[in-house]
């Protein structure tokens, strides 16, 4: 019997279009624009200058603070620019732009092979940190800070989240499928630096192909693959350690408070091949597609590769698009632009026919209470966004848990009044923030 | 690459997240409802002719005509096409004795719609359910209308103008029985329809089988009308006969009147009830209760309206006290 938690919705898992296609390795781009900020955290600084030449996986942009993460070249060549360019997570940041020399060279002493067995933990947590990885499945945390939880918290468990919950994306599908070699690798080098003996993937119904491989995968190892069923937001962090291990994580607190520390499928394969081959995350698989993309594939982008080079190597555009997204239709980024640069956090590209938006005009709440139904989180979503449209977030954080609304959109997705309740939700959100400062 | 990725300037729509939505809408869910009804609906001017016919008429054209024109006046875009007020005319016909004279229904849809409805500010901002609201307002305008009950058009066991729950609560409920001739009899009568009534009240087999549709598609939930019908078998049971405790008839008092009407299509209406399924069974419940107390100490035979309207008036109470069940309330 798969797992589930309470609440969650059924949208059309859209996932047909690129489930079954091999992941695609994009030609290497004549250019590509790379943000200094890529991570939550501090943001970095640029350590070259226009006109150097740079090396694949050579470091470009770096910060002190432990909360942040490096940048590395994504093609050799030379650096043309370092200006503001659109972001699309921060709207504009600092970027550096390089010109292609062709040659697609690694930085001297790469790629190198290592083995991960004979490493101290602490070691593996600085290649994890100088190789720039962070949270792979679209929150971008840094992924040394996560292996590195205070001393006072234990932890005895490691999620992998491979539920890949929302419609749409297969990325992790299909890496799991052609690299569940470097999957588990992954997960056993992050299993050893957090000291831990338990570790799950957690996959949904809806692949089977991926549980019967990774069950494959992880024999002997002592990793236990759990199907879950096919649910949205089976991936949230929340629901997935509800499932697996049946702990609820406080209000406002974090998955380490409950002994967990949850990684998503892409982020250990960039920690297998940083420990094993000392390779930067440079590079990741994005699943483009859409009603309103030709020809929807999975494909290996630089990281700097632009949405509109991904979009050109799946054939272009269709039909004219509505909405272009980064990462999945619940949860994903509207874009404003389609020249914004894939990041380390890009695991779709999602340009939507207007058929697929489905949005309608906005209407009073009649009080239906598919959204109480629908909350992962068992919140009231109807007050939550008729307490936004007037403003009162502290009404909304003390009566209706404001703050523990995960924003995974379930709500507005079942609201047959249309209700942006995600909005209004952020929109408190950043008014309490806001008041919060000014104390 | 000649591909064409070239987006103007504007063409994207930016807003938060979700950007895919259900194909759920108002309309569809007030339209299904009023499907539903309408089988019942048409019971009614089988049972009792063209009277019935012409009283759903006038309900329903003069709630969506109220709305049309209260919205007009106030330069509101104008939101009869969603089936809401249709609705509302409906349930009100389905509520009322299908001879009154036409102006009275005309006027009590004028009510419900609005003073019930558009003084509260519209639809979702009601706090009553405005069908009720409109037939109580009948009922204490024009007490004899509202309860001189038409014979059946065919007249077929010569039931003719006293409901079931009226000669109950006059003449008892052996005079009842006999005026059926056996249990049976009155059973059959009363979940077919052949009996009198208020136009939707009669048939409980085209209500139920209406009621069981909507909870099939997820509109109503399936607690309200078994727990406001369950309420009131076991305290009719338990107090409604007159051989001491447990000598009633659930049966009958779980067919008659407006109660199955109620239970699955105006306590379930979401706009006036708790939003979570745990206040809804306590609103249910409630509501079955005071249904039974109006209907053995009331003056009234029948308390469905009233036991609804004044749980309405609970309901924000009741959404206060029982919130859903919080993830990471328990450490």
């Amino acid at each position: 019997m798969a797992k589930t938690f309470r609440g969650g919705v059924h949208p059309d898992d859209q996932k047909r279009y690129t489930a079954a296609k091999p992941i695609e390795v994009a030609p290497v781009p004549q250019k590509v624009i790379i943000p200094t900020r890529q991570h939550i955290g501090a943001p970095c600084t640029a350590v070259v200058k226009v006109g150097d030449l740079v090396k694949k996986g050579q470091v470009i942009a770096e910060a002190q603070a432990f909360v942040s993460s490096p940048v590395h070249a994504s093609i050799s060549g030379k650096v043309a620019e370092i200006a503001e360019y659109p972001h699309p997570v921060f709207g504009a940041c600092t970027a550096i732009v390089i010109e292609s020399d062709g040659l697609d060279e690694w930085v001297e002493g790469l790629p190198l092979e290592r083995d991960w067995e004979t490493l101290e933990a602490n070691a593996i947590k600085d290649i994890i940190r100088q190789a720039g990885i962070v949270g792979m499945g679209g929150a971008t945390f840094p992924t040394h800070v996560k292996m590195a939880p205070p001393p006072e918290k234990a932890i005895d468990s490691l999620i992998l989240n491979a539920a890949e919950c929302e419609p749409f994306l297969t990325a992790d599908h299909r890496v799991m499928l052609e690299a569940a070699e470097r999957v588990v690798t992954g997960m056993r080098i992050s299993m050893k630096v957090l000291g831990v003996t338990k570790g799950y993937i957690g996959i949904e119904e809806n692949k089977p192909d991926a549980i019967a491989v990774m069950q494959k995968a992880v024999t002997g190892t002592g990793i236990v693959v759990v199907p879950l069923k096919t649910k949205y937001p089976q991936g949230a962090e929340k629901t997935l350690i509800k499932v697996i291990v049946d702990r609820e994580v406080p209000s406002g607190g974090l998955p380490m408070d409950v002994g967990v520390v949850v990684q998503n499928v892409g982020t250990v394969v960039a920690i297998a091949d940083a420990v094993q081959k000392g390779l930067p995350l440079i590079e990741r698989v994005t699943t483009v597609t859409g009603g309103a993309v030709n020809e929807p594939k999975n494909l290996l982008l630089r990281v700097g590769t632009t949405f509109a080079q991904a979009i050109e190597l799946c054939g272009g555009f269709k039909e004219s698009p509505a909405k272009l997204i980064m990462g999945g239709p619940m949860m994903g980024m509207a874009q404003c632009r389609i020249d914004v640069p894939v990041i380390k956090g890009t695991s779709g590209i999602l340009a939507l026919s207007s058929s697929d938006v489905n949005a309608g005009e906005e209407k009073p709440c009649i009080r239906c209470g598919r959204c109480v139904n629908a909350c992962p989180m068992g919140l009231v979503p109807s007050m939550l966004s008729i307490l936004g449209q007037q403003g009162l977030y502290e009404t909304a954080k003390e009566d209706f848990d404001l703050l523990d609304c995960v924003e995974c959109g379930s709500c507005v997705y079942v609201c047959p009044a249309k209700r942006n309740i995600v909005h209004y939700v952020k929109y408190l959100k950043a008014q309490n923030a806001a008041a919060a400062a000014k104390k | 690459m000649s591909a064409e990725t070239k987006v103007e300037v504007n063409q994207l729509t930016v807003s938060a997240s979700p950007h895919i939505r259900c194909d759920e809408s108002i309309a569809k869910i007030m339209w299904t409802v009023n499907l539903t009804l309408a089988p019942a609906a048409l019971m009614s001017v089988y049972w009792f002719g063209f009277h019935a016919a012409v009283t759903l008429a006038v309900c329903i054209g003069a709630a969506v005509g109220t709305e049309y024109l209260i919205q007009k006046w106030q330069g509101k875009p104008v939101t009869i096409s969603d089936g809401s007020a249709f609705l509302t005319g409906m349930l009100l016909a389905m509520n009322i004795p299908a001879t009154v004279p036409w102006y009275m229904p005309l006027l009590g849809s004028f009510v419900a719609i609005s003073i019930a409805k558009h003084t509260m500010g519209g639809l979702g901002y009601n706090i009553f359910n405005p069908a009720l609201i409109g037939r109580a307002f009948m009922l204490a305008s024009w007490p004899i209308a509202m309860t001189t009950w038409p014979a059946l058009a065919g007249a077929v066991d010569g039931v003719t103008s006293a409901t079931p729950l009226g000669m109950l609560k006059l003449q008892g409920y052996e005079k009842l029985v006999a005026t059926f001739g056996d249990t049976a009899n009155l059973y059959q009568s009363m979940f077919l329809g052949s009996r009198s009534g208020s136009s939707g009240e009669t048939s409980a087999l085209i209500l139920i089988l209406g009621g069981i549709y909507l909870i099939y598609r997820g509109y109503i939930n399936w607690q309200v009308p078994a727990f406001m019908i369950g309420t009131v078998g076991v305290l009719t049971w338990a107090f409604g006969g007159h051989a001491g405790l447990f000598s009633g008839d659930p049966l009958f008092h779980m067919m008659a009147g407006g109660l199955i009407l109620g239970a699955f299509f105006m306590a379930t209406d979401m706009v006036t009830i708790p939003i979570t399924v745990k206040g809804q069974i306590v609103f249910a419940i409630g509501a079955g209760a005071l249904t039974v107390l109006i209907r053995l100490l009331g003056g009234y035979p029948e308390g469905v309206c009233y036991a609804i309207l004044l749980m309405n008036s609970v309901t924000p109470l009741i959404d206060r006290l029982i919130k859903p069940e919080k993830y990471g309330a328990r450490r």
